[in-house]
């Protein structure tokens, strides 16, 4: 199992006994293993790399192969009590598509993303280069993310959409960041709802 | 990590059973025999059986080649065996040739005890629920009270899926490959035009051309070529064959010129030598029959509910006979009733018939979640 990752521990705060979770990009299935484990969740990763797919099996977590760029038709509203994606927003080019769609299968959606508005990004472009980094580690020429936006960009967007942000931590490789989170936090990590 | 190896020499086994089993068409058969063959050995506490079950074609020769003919290898070979992904030195393979076949288990070509003539087109109509029925009292013989998977493709896929609904309690781990909770009117129009071409072979004889002395050759060998149409994609054709000419060009004949002609041909009239017509007709119309939901209303999710295995659901990309959308109706239907189950989309070029190719993903794949199966270790 890889190494346990820090927002792991937070997302699982949010996530009672029992519940089912549904993890998008669940690369070898470790979150969706750490919540078995210590929250006996009923969890299903999508995934769309054969080898991640591979590893999830392995790696005794139910795991489904599918393009998340075609969202998630198929499953049923409200089915799952969490949808959960870490790390993969700023990959996918639908982002209010599949932001609706989690929230159309899930009562409550999780979702982490790099900032580009960290400081350290900042300084970076204010040097002249786009900024690579511990969550950004690609160069521009070769990066998986196809979405470029900040903690402030992502709360607005949220204030457009109607979706509520029911809790919300930013992190500094991560420790968790009290104040300025656009500013000191290189991760953002939020947990979504819909007006009721 | 050892080379993956052939199980070697097999030998075939026959059971016979004597009471009467009651199939879903109504008919009955009063006593019958399943031929099977099995590779690696049952543990102490028999809990590393796992059932292959086949697909039209196919046979209980799933492994292994004959001692008499070392050319004669198993049809999926690539995956049971030493290493293999369905690893023998694990588990105990089980392969069946189903009832109403032609590989030596009961079927339209055995004699009928109550006329003393082989069955022809008198022998019952089968379905998969009744395949599934035979194997289990093959299980039951073999004191195998779970199996720890079940698996197959294509028709043998829907096979592992019965086998979930009919004995829940039976099947610790289901994987269904290539494979489709129900035919399409498109797969069925195309059975149907396989049927017909033997059924209106003169040689047909209503069912009856043993007692003529002769075979629908001609039916079989375009039943034979329809069907292989399916199972290959429009892209493994163009690759294949594209329109290369045997002559090196075109020469006005309805000979075959092409080399897919050929090719189709040659396929046919290799699977008419050694295919019995009525088993087709038969295993054809078992196919179109399956439906796990039509008692349902057409409810797939209501049809699974009585699962209680894990499954793993795999399809592959060019299958257009049954496409990635099916699999996703089981996926769909097993994760409305909450049950484990595991999918992968296997990227490939090679159609319906991928399910039996040495692809390194999908074997990946299947070692992967075979290798995560516990059972009790050999003595």
């Amino acid at each position: 199992m890889s190494k346990l990752r820090y927002d792991f521990q937070a997302i699982a705060e949010w996530i009672g006994e029992g519940e089912t979770v549904l993890d998008l990009g669940c690369g070898d299935g470790s979150l969706l293993r750490h919540l078995a484990d210590t929250r006996g969740v009923l969890g299903y990763g999508v995934e769309a790399d054969p080898d991640n797919v591979k590893a999830s099996i392995r790696n005794g977590i139910n795991v489904l192969q599918i393009d998340l760029e075609r969202g998630l038709a198929g499953f049923e509203d409200g089915f799952f009590d969490h949808v959960v994606m870490s790390f993969s927003l700023q990959a996918i080019h639908n982002t209010i598509g599949i932001l609706t769609e989690m929230l159309r299968v899930g009562h409550e959606a999780v979702v982490s993303f790099p900032n580009f508005a960290y400081w350290r990004h900042r300084q970076a472009i204010l040097n002249g280069h786009m900024p690579v980094s511990e969550n950004l580690p690609h160069q521009w020429y070769n990066t998986p993310n196809v979405r470029f936006f900040t903690i402030a960009d992502f709360e607005h967007l949220c204030e457009m959409n109607g979706i509520v942000i029911r809790d919300a931590i930013g992190f500094d490789e991560g420790v968790r960041v009290r104040e300025e989170p656009n500013f000191l936090a290189s991760v953002g990590l939020f947990r979504l709802g819909r007006e009721h | 990590m050892t080379q993956p190896q052939s199980v070697g020499v097999v030998a075939p086994r026959t059971q016979r059973f004597t009471e009467p089993l009651l199939l879903k068409s109504g008919g009955r058969l009063e006593e019958y025999e399943l031929v099977y063959e099995t590779y690696g050995e049952l543990n102490a506490d028999r809990s590393n059986a796992v059932l292959v079950c086949h697909a039209l074609s196919g046979s209980h020769h799933v492994a292994g080649y004959y001692a008499d003919a070392p050319d004669n290898i198993g049809w999926w070979d690539n995956l049971v065996g030493p290493g293999k992904p369905l690893d023998t030195r694990k588990f105990f393979v089980i392969g069946v040739n189903n009832l109403g076949g032609c590989y030596g288990s009961t079927g339209p070509t055995s004699i009928d005890p109550a006329t003393g003539t082989s069955y022809g087109a008198n022998f019952p109509f089968v379905t998969v629920e009744d395949w599934v029925a035979s194997q289990a009292r093959l299980a039951d013989v073999l004191g195998i009270q779970q199996f720890a998977a079940v698996v197959g493709g294509s028709l043998g896929g829907m096979q592992a899926l019965s086998w979930t609904l009919q004995y829940p309690n039976r099947v610790a781990n289901a994987a269904v490959i290539a494979a489709a909770p129900k035919l399409s009117a498109e797969n069925i129009a195309f059975n149907e035009v396989a049927r017909q071409a033997i059924l209106t072979d003169p040689d047909y004889h209503d069912g009856d051309y043993t007692a003529h002395g002769v075979v629908p050759e001609r039916g079989l060998r375009l039943a034979r070529m329809v069907g292989h149409i399916t199972y290959l994609s429009d892209d493994a054709m163009a690759e294949k064959f594209g329109r290369s000419l045997r002559h090196g060009k075109q020469v006005f004949s309805y000979e075959a010129e092409f080399e897919i002609e050929s090719y189709l041909r040659y396929q046919g009239k290799k699977f008419a030598g050694y295919f019995d017509a009525n088993t087709y007709l038969l295993t054809t119309k078992a196919l179109d029959y399956f439906d796990p939901a039509f008692e349902y209303g057409g409810n797939l999710p209501a049809a699974l509910s009585r699962a209680q295995a894990d499954f793993l659901v795999v399809s592959f990309s060019t299958d257009w006979r049954f496409p990635p959308e099916r699999s996703h109706d089981i996926v769909q239907a097993l994760l409305h009733n909450r049950r484990s189950v595991s999918y992968a989309e296997i990227d490939s070029a090679a159609g319906h018939d991928s399910f039996l190719l040495n692809d390194a993903i999908y074997h990946g794949v299947l070692s992967a979640y075979f290798d995560r199966i516990k059972v009790t270790a050999h003595v």
